[in-house]
Order: C-alpha cells, then structure tokens, then sequence
C-alpha cells in the first residue's frame, strides 16, 4: 500500500490551481495552464495535474512554471515529466511504434469500411441488368384481364 | 420480515424468469399457442415480483433499517429522505436491482403493448429478455445479494458518499439504465428476428418505439451526468472523456446510428443484417459499459467497488450474451435478403454515411478507452489516453457528420441529385459562414477552430429549421407527420449543443483570487465583492460559506454563495459551487481553502452558452419523444402484409 | 466464402477483447499503478540537504562509488515505511548495506525523531521537504526504494514497502553481484 498525503481523496476534484502558484507573467501562466491541462497526476484517477489536490500535483505544477520561467519551450517541459515518469504522464498518448494502431486505428476504420462500401456499390452497379423473361401466352391473357379490371 | 420477503421475491422472479425464457421459446418454435401466452403471464408476474424486491429494499432505506447489511454500508439517519430513497440505487447491489427492476418492467411493458405483435415474435422478445434477466438475477442472487443481514445491527449506518447527495447523480443512474436496459428489448428484437430469419418493414417499425425510448433516456442519462459533473467539479467543465463516460457514450452513437439505419429497412427493405448487428452491439456496448464500471479493469474517478471476482461474472454474462447473439449472426444473418437497390447519392447513402461516421466516432472511444489496457497486458508499457487525445481524433470526425446531416433529409430514396438539394440550403450555409466570421473577428481572434465549430453549430439549427420551414410550404401549411417534426427538433438541439459546447470551452473566462472579506475584483464586466464567510452547519455536515455580491455600475445585480462542505460521517471535503445563469450564459463561483488572515481562494467563471449544453440535450430528448408519439407507431403496428405498401417520405 | 468471414468479423473482435479482459482479470493487474521508467538509466540528480545536524549536503557522488546501494524514500508519518523499517535496520546491520535515507515532505524535526525513536539505518540520510528530489526520481508517494549499482545506474525499483521476500529474492542478491 502506497502511503500518499492526498487531501484530494477527502475533497472532489476541482480545479486546484491556487494563486500563490501563479505566475506573474500571463502569458507564460496561460502556457503552464495548456500544459497543466495535458499532463497527468500520476496519483490520481484520470486528471490532469491542474484538477487535482494532490501534493505530487502540486509539486508538477509548481516544477512546470519553474521550468518555463527558466526559458524551456513546451516541448522540452513535456520532456522534462516524461523523463521522470514516463509516457504515463502525457495525457496526449505519443506517436510512436507502440500507439501506431491507437492513432491510426479510427480513420483506418473509416478508410476501409468506406472503402469496402464503395466497392460494393460499385460492384452493383457492374452488374448487368437480366431483362425479365417474356410472359407466356396464358400469363399475358391473365395480365390483360387484371388491368382491364 | 419485510427484507426477506423481498429476497425471496426475487428467488421466484428468477424461478419465473426461467420459466419465460424457455417455455415460450419452445412454444414459437412449435407454434403452441399456450407456451407463447405464458410469455405475457411470466412477464407480468416477474415484473410484479421485481417490484415487491425493489420495494422491500427501499423500504429498508427509508426507515433505516440497519439490520440490513447494505443499509448499514450505504445510507445513514441523519441523511434527508430523498438522498435515503437514492441511496437505494447508489450502491452496487441496489444498482444491479435497479437494471433487474427496470428489466423486468420493460418486458411487462413489451407484454402489454406489444398486442400487435405476431405471436412467435412476442413470445421470443419475451423469452429472450427473461434470459437476460435470469442473468441479472442469478448475479444478484449469488453474488449480490442486497438483502443480507448483519447481525447484531449496528446504530447507524456509515453514510452514503457525500458526493450522491446530490439531485443531479441521484437520479442520473436510474435514466441511464432506463438507456441501457431499453437497448436490451432492441437486442431481444433483433435476436427474434435471426432466430425466425426475417427481418423486415414491419420488423423495423416495431422494434422502433424501444429503440426511440431507450434512446431518448439515454440521451437525458448522459446529460443529467455531464451537468452534475459541471457544477461538481468547479471549474466549467463538463466532459472529461473518462472510461465511465466514455462507456455510457458507445452505446448512445450506436443507438443514434441503429435509429437510422431501421429507417432504411423499413422504408426501402434494405441495410437489414447491419441493423441487426447495430440492435445487438448497442445492447452489448451497455453491458461491456457495466463490466468496464464494476470490474476494476480501469481507473476511474467514477467507478464503483471494484471487484475482480464479481467482473469475472460479468464478463461471463457480456460473453453469453454478445457472443451468443454475434454467434447467432454469423450463423443466421448471411440468408437475410438484401433489398432495394439505390444510388450512393441518395437518402439511402447520406444514412450510410451517417453511420459509418456515427461507427467511426464509436471505435475511436473504444480504442481510445481500452487501449491503455491492451497494451499495458501485451507490452507492460502504460499510457494515457485522455481528453487531448480525444479532442484530436473524435471531434474532426463529427465536421462531415455535421455537414451532411442537414443535406440528408433533402435527399430522396433511391436516387438523389447533391447540388439541388445543396442550392435549397443557401441560407442555412451563408448564416453558418457569417456565424464562423463574427466568431473569428467579434468574440475571440484567436481561436478559429472554435469559430469554425461554432459556424458548425449554426449550420445545424439553421438547416433543420429550413427544412422543416421548406416542407411546410411544400405541403400547403400542414403540420408534418411527428417523427418529422420529432427529427428537426433533435437536429436543431443538436446544433444548440455543439454551440454551447463552443461557447463554454473555448470562450470562458476564469478569475482566480486570494480574498479576504470586504475586498473587491473586477471579472467579465462585473465588479465582485466578498461580502462575508461564515461558517454553517448542514444536517450531516458542516460547511463554510462565501457570500459574493456581483454588481454592474454600483447597482448590485446577484449575489452568489459557494460553499466547502465537510460531512461528518464521511469526512469529505465536497465543493458547493455557486452559478448564475440567464440561460444565455453562466457565472460560476467557487470557494477553495483560506484562512482570517491571508484570505480564501475564490475561483469565479463566466461561461458564455454554457446552458444551452444541456438544454440543447434535452430538446433532443424531447425531439425524440416526439418522434415517439407518432401515431403510426403506435395505432396497431402494421400486420406483415400491408407494411409493404408504405408510402417513400 | 468470404462474405461469411465477414460476418464472422464481429464475433472475432468480441472474442479478442475478452481475451484481454480474462486476462486483466485473472492477473490482478492494479490498473492505477506504474512502474518506474528510470530503470536501466543512470540515476537521477541527488542533491539534497542533510537530515542529521552536521552532516555535508548528498550529491551524485555518493551513488557512483563502485558499491550498490539502495535509496529509500520515506516519511514520519507513513504507515507502510512504519512496516518495512526494521528490513532495512537488518539489512544495514547485518549485511552492510549502504542505505541512503530520503525524507520526503518531512519535517527534517519529525523525521529526526522517529528514526531516533526506531534506529537509522541510513548511512546518508536526507531532508526532501518540497518534494524536489522526489519530482526527480519519478515519486508518486512513499515508501519507494531504488537499487543502484555500483556505477549509479538504477536497477530496481520497489513502489510500496519492501517484504522479507523482496530482501530474500531480490535485495541480498542485487547487493552481492551489484546487479
């Protein structure tokens, strides 16, 4: 059993970005919150590190503005929580060998299955139009006296 | 005494729903009309027997019984009697006896107002549907049992989660189920069908008012939750693409795509397997929702216990029961005849798109949700597959699904020609292309995706409602039949949806700000004032509470109250948040930690469009209740020989 | 032919899932928890203020020292480092164990107290009271330990305490072959 000091498991998640962590640069503040938003706390049940009231989520988002106060760009930031936690933390799964079917699979679901049904239109479409066999005389008869009625 | 009657109303619902899921079915296959009656017996007795079990459990809660061991666990004295009444399906047991409840009425239901149904076809609904209540019962029965007794019983129970109390999740579960549970008569449908092997009109215009109803539940089931979750939660948000959510979201695009795709079996005789197929995965996917919520498989703020052994169970259930209804498929559905033949520019193609992107947007939450787990078994790797992802993959997917929704209507059967249809929705596309501009330029510059979406928006509303205008003065001033009218109201609150949700993500704006009593701020052109905090006590909780005065040129204008709520019982922190609404837009306030000295943390949001949301929602329901009391779904359900002479709408 | 492989289709993907799904079940697989991806890499920074009066800050230096050693991560006021405490007295005592100690938020006054009031096992013990150190080592709560080897490379990693079994199997033999 991990012991963790998260007072959010006595408190619902809300947004937990507290002023005293924000940074005076608005501009560089409203970067942390994008990334805040795509990292996860790794502690908590699906949210991002700016939902959460945990205290690994608190040092994230205060590891976050320190990093980019000292000039990193996004990436590097990204960078910087995934060589301390792994891929984990990305809330946006990386492209890479092993998220290939992840990312690729829906517009591959769309690709073949519309693919396959174009197919089959066409198909249809190809195929020739067998004219119906004459009527007998003893049917033509019936018909005639079906439409006269 | 009274909890043990109920325990032992529920062993006979299962006796008798063994009984109605055998005898009948025997009965269809011989064409003995006695064992096909007993179908409507077994029904109505099950339900009744259902009913009494849920009614002794409720009693239980209601005057706190605390004999009983779910009692005990789940409610408390202190606790107001409509959140106890709540608490009765706010736990895993009384859940599940929710779903059996809820079952076991839906049969009753098909029983009473399913007479114009021919008798072997009835009688296998009913037999099937007792089936899948035999494996609900013998869950609850087995592993579940909501009855037990605790002996000696304790004082007082250990209180319900802080968090149930609350309108909007008590009742979320119980629309839900009423969604997934209506989904289970669609699956009994259509595995009737294959076991008759015909699938036709009529078939599709009676399995239709289950399919709406389950829809329209499931549509104010997700809503209620997405709403709860936006004033919970604190801070505007309001889907969070989580496992949970996810799993009520599968079967809802499968049941939009499966209320379309019945339109062509019925109107044209053709898309019959596929809808067949649709009937059984919208059915499945609300289990394999349930198996993902109670098994422990994957994390989520909303699960309930997790429990391995009790997930082997499901599963087992969601095997039986998808894999003997695909089994069935592949054995039965390849003779099901293929129909009228159509164009792919035609109101037949514009339904096939609409769910071959309604099935896309499905998969992609599937993958997206289960994709953690797959590759966590198979390579030990973990990743996240969380909101970014989603926003990435699942919302460009709904631009041509947007786009050709208004287009489709205008289209008709067979063979269809794009450009007219297009020319007659002018209007609609330059109110779109002007709504994206004034979006871009007036409101927010930056973010034109969101001017894009919102253009989205308008396009659906306008081109709806242009329609049904079109239509109108086609026919000389009549009102168009219900499911019509039903369509354009649920395709215009579909538009009303996307702009709230535009709205509200990508144009809030949020302040957040230490302070203390008597200071004041300035937000969205309000100038907010912390009045006072004081401290209050609740009847299981106590609570701190700010009082923010919102005034406009020094005239007040409303005054917002969050609170922190600490219950007792639980020692849980919940978070009262405070909102304002004009349903144009709302101002959102909530109250964080603080102290005298240093002051508290107040979060205020001003959320343009965020009601619309879920009105929007609503009016979708409500477009699909409508729809639902057409009178031609209803007034005998047409008998097989004259459901060939419908006429094309 | 294949039209009826087609409809087969469905059945197959059901049959995939539940595979998974048996599986996950059957191997109790936690979903919440993580493994750490340092293992296999050099260890992370270590620059931590002392706990014990007196002592000189730890730096990377102490790990790359040619002998294995084990970071603990611990705190006061965690039950589980309560448990497995005394498996690491025994293990600094009875085999030598070079233990480095890291109290993570931690009042370096209360972590002090208790180690004084169960016995230190720490040859090098450390005072992590925001949490930097323990951003750096991947820490998602305590008690976490690391074996390091010889050349500061970090070989295994315990989230959670560490049980007799994990010394016997793991610990003892990582602390004679280094590996």
């Amino acid at each position: 059993m991990l012991c963790v000091v998260i007072l959010s498991l006595f408190a619902f998640p809300a947004l937990a970005v507290e002023p005293s962590e924000m940074l005076p640069d608005p501009a560089l503040e409203s970067r942390a919150r994008d990334i805040g938003r795509a990292l996860r706390c790794v502690v908590c049940q699906n949210q991002s590190i700016d939902d959460s009231a945990a205290e690994v989520a608190r040092d994230m988002r205060r590891a976050v503005r320190e990093r980019l106060a000292a000039g990193d760009r996004d990436e590097q930031v990204f960078a910087y929580m995934v060589a301390r936690y792994g891929d984990y933390v990305l809330l946006k799964p990386p492209f890479k060998a092993g998220t290939w079917v992840l990312w690729l699979g829906g517009p591959l679901v769309l690709i073949v299955a519309g693919g396959a049904l174009l197919f089959a239109a066409r198909r249809r479409r190809r195929m020739p139009i067998v004219p119906p066999q004459p009527l007998s005389e003893e049917e033509q008869r019936r018909l005639d006296a079906l439409l006269k009625n | 005494m009274i909890p043990e009657l109920g325990h032992f109303a529920l062993i006979l619902a299962l006796a008798v729903a063994l009984v109605q899921g055998t005898l009948p079915l025997l009965g269809a296959a011989r064409g003995d009309g006695r064992l096909m009656d007993l179908g409507r017996t077994a029904a109505l007795t099950q339900a009744l027997l259902v009913i009494v079990a849920f009614g002794a459990l409720t009693q239980a809660y209601v005057t706190s019984d605390f004999s009983v061991a779910n009692v005990v666990a789940n409610s408390h004295s202190a606790k107001p009697l409509i959140y106890k009444i709540s608490g009765v399906w706010g736990n895993h047991e009384g859940s599940m006896l929710l779903w059996a409840l809820i079952l076991a009425l839906f049969g009753a239901a098909v029983a009473i107002f399913g007479a114009g149904l021919p008798d072997t076809l009835r009688s296998r609904v009913l037999a099937i549907q007792a089936l899948i209540g035999v494996g609900f019962l013998a869950f609850l029965l087995f592993t579940s049992n909501p009855f037990e007794r605790v002996s000696p019983a304790p004082l007082d129970g250990n209180g319900l989660n802080p968090l149930l109390q609350d309108p909007g999740l008590a009742f979320h579960p119980p629309l839900l189920y009423l969604g997934y549970v209506g989904f289970s008569v669609t699956y009994a449908f259509a595995i009737a069908a294959l076991l008759e092997g015909r699938v036709d009109a009529a078939w599709a215009r009676w399995v239709r008012p289950w399919t709406l109803a389950a829809w329209c539940f499931l549509t104010l089931g997700i809503a209620l939750g997405s709403w709860w979750a936006y004033y919970i939660l604190g801070w505007g948000g309001f889907w969070f693409w989580d496992p949970v959510e996810n799993a009520s979201l599968m079967p809802w695009l499968a049941g939009t795509a499966l209320l379309h795709s019945a339109i062509v079996v019925e109107k044209r005789d053709a898309l019959k397997s596929w809808t067949v197929l649709l009937a059984i995965l919208a059915f499945s996917l609300s289990l394999l929702g349930t198996f993902l919520v109670r098994s422990g498989v994957l994390t989520s703020v909303h699960a309930f216990a997790q429990d391995p052994a009790r997930g082997m169970f499901i599963l087992a259930f969601l095997l039986f029961v998808t894999g003997g209804g695909l089994a069935l498929y592949a054995w039965r559905a390849p003779q099901l005849q293929g129909g009228g033949l159509f164009q792919p520019v035609s109101r037949e193609g514009a339904l096939i798109l609409n769910n071959l992107l309604l099935c896309t947007l499905a998969a992609t939450v599937l993958l997206g949700t289960l994709y953690p787990l797959f590759l966590d078994l198979l390579t030990g790797n973990k990743v996240s597959v969380g909101p970014p992802f989603f926003n990435a993959t699942f919302v460009p997917i709904c631009a041509p699904l947007f786009a050709a929704l208004c287009v489709g209507p205008y289209l008709s059967w067979k063979r269809a020609e794009l450009w007219p249809a297009l020319q007659r929705l002018r209007l609609a596309f330059i109110a779109a292309v002007i709504a994206s501009i004034v979006a871009a330029t007036a409101i927010d510059s930056r973010a034109t995706l969101a001017a894009l979406a919102f253009g989205f928006g308008v396009w659906l509303i306008v081109g709806s409602l242009l329609e049904f205008v079109q239509r109108l003065v086609r026919t000389g001033y009549r009102l168009p039949p219900r499911s019509a009218l039903g369509m354009t109201i649920a395709h215009a609150a579909l538009g009303v949806v996307v702009l709230g949700s535009v709205g509200t993500a990508a144009w809030n704006t949020e302040l957040i700000k230490t302070m203390r009593p008597g200071d004041t701020a300035s937000f969205a052109g309000f100038e907010v004032k912390l009045d006072r905090i004081e401290n209050l006590q609740g009847p299981n909780y106590i609570a701190e509470r700010a009082t923010l005065t919102l005034s406009v040129g020094g005239k007040p204008y409303t005054v917002l109250a969050p609170e922190r709520r600490l219950f007792t019982v639980q020692r849980r922190q919940v978070a009262e948040t405070a909102i304002h609404t004009n349903f144009l837009r709302d101002i959102y306030a909530t109250l964080g930690e603080g102290e005298a000295q240093n002051g508290w943390v107040i979060r205020l949001y001003y959320n343009p469009l965020a009601p619309w949301i879920w009105l929007g929602a609503a009016l979708c329901a409500l477009g699909g209740f409508v729809s639902l009391s057409d009178r031609r779904l209803r007034i005998g359900a047409p008998s097989r020989t004259r459901a060939a002479v419908q006429p094309a709408e | 032919m294949s039209r009826r492989l087609l409809f087969l289709l469905p059945l197959a993907t059901l049959a995939l899932m539940a595979g998974f799904f048996a599986w996950s079940l059957l191997a109790g697989r936690d979903p919440a928890s993580i493994g750490s991806v340092l293992v296999g890499r050099p260890a992370p920074r270590l620059e931590v203020k002392a706990l014990r009066e007196g002592e000189p800050p730890l730096t990377d230096a102490l790990l790359k020292t040619g002998k294995p050693a084990l970071v603990n991560f611990f705190a006061s006021w965690c039950t589980p480092c309560l448990a497995e405490h005394p498996l690491f007295a025994r293990l600094a005592e009875r085999d030598g164990a070079v233990i480095v100690g890291i109290a993570w938020k931690n009042k370096p006054e209360e972590a002090r107290a208790w180690l004084k009031r169960l016995g230190d096992p720490y040859k090098f013990a450390g005072a992590d009271l925001e949490g930097r150190a323990g951003l750096d080592w991947g820490l998602s709560g305590v008690p976490e330990t690391y074996l390091i080897d010889g050349q500061g490379i970090v070989r295994r990693h315990f989230r959670g305490p560490i049980t007799e079994r994990d010394v016997n199997d793991t610990i003892l033999p990582f602390l004679k072959g280094g590996r």
